[in-house]
């Protein structure tokens, strides 16, 4: 009975490495999420308009509240869904 | 004098002229009241993500002006009043903001096209 390490694969288990996040605000250093700026705010929100949490945005926490502020401002003036479905 | 940036949506049966004279009211009500105007951007008729009041399309108009902290106030008055106007949004800029809009008006890249790619 082939014991668990000697299992040869055909082809090496590529462990996709999981790509380093970083918060993109504090490395270009950008200080001001515009609200207006839709395009750049709909980075932050997934298909149903809902904000990506911190995990999958990489955002540090004072740059991810500021995001989130931007995006609530932007949802209050129309310029962005509450909820919808296929945004992208 | 603290500066700040109003964002008003109007109805979108608005005709042009009467557009045009809803921003004079405002932006005279604010130099009246020693207020100063930076910059006023009409983005004029757009789509509303969602519908208000039954309507589907708005006439968007950005003001960045400057004023005391308590003009706020009466300018909340006047606007409550004014039944052309859907939704309105006054947010106060801090020193990052002024920078940043100035820059985008003036074309000079402000830091946010290379975060867009990452």
């Amino acid at each position: 009975m082939a014991k668990a390490n000697e299992i040869k694969y055909l082809t090496a288990i590529k462990q996709e490495k999981p790509k380093k996040k970083f918060c993109r605000f504090k490395k270009y250093g950008i200080r001001y999420i515009d609200y207006k700026d839709i395009e750049f705010l709909k980075k932050f929100i997934n298909e149903q308009g809902k904000i990506l949490p911190r995990r999958l945005s990489g955002n540090s926490l004072k740059y991810q509240r500021k995001v989130s502020d931007a995006i609530k401002k932007a949802r209050q003036m129309c310029l962005l869904p509450f909820v919808t479905d296929l945004l992208k | 004098m603290n500066n700040y940036e109003l964002m008003v949506i109007f109805t979108p049966v608005l005709s042009e002229e009467e557009f045009k004279a809803a921003q004079k009211k405002y932006t005279d009500f604010i130099l009246e009241h020693g207020g100063s105007i930076t910059h006023s951007k009409p983005w004029g008729l757009k789509s509303l993500a969602y519908p208000i009041q039954k309507k589907t399309t708005g006439i968007y108009w950005v003001l960045e002006y400057s004023a005391l902290s308590s003009f706020n106030e009466k300018l909340q008055i006047q606007i409550l009043r004014d039944e052309q106007i859907m939704r309105h949004m006054a947010t106060r800029l801090d020193k990052y903001a002024v920078e940043y809009n100035a820059r985008k008006r003036s074309g000079v890249p402000t830091g946010n096209e290379k975060a867009v790619g990452a």
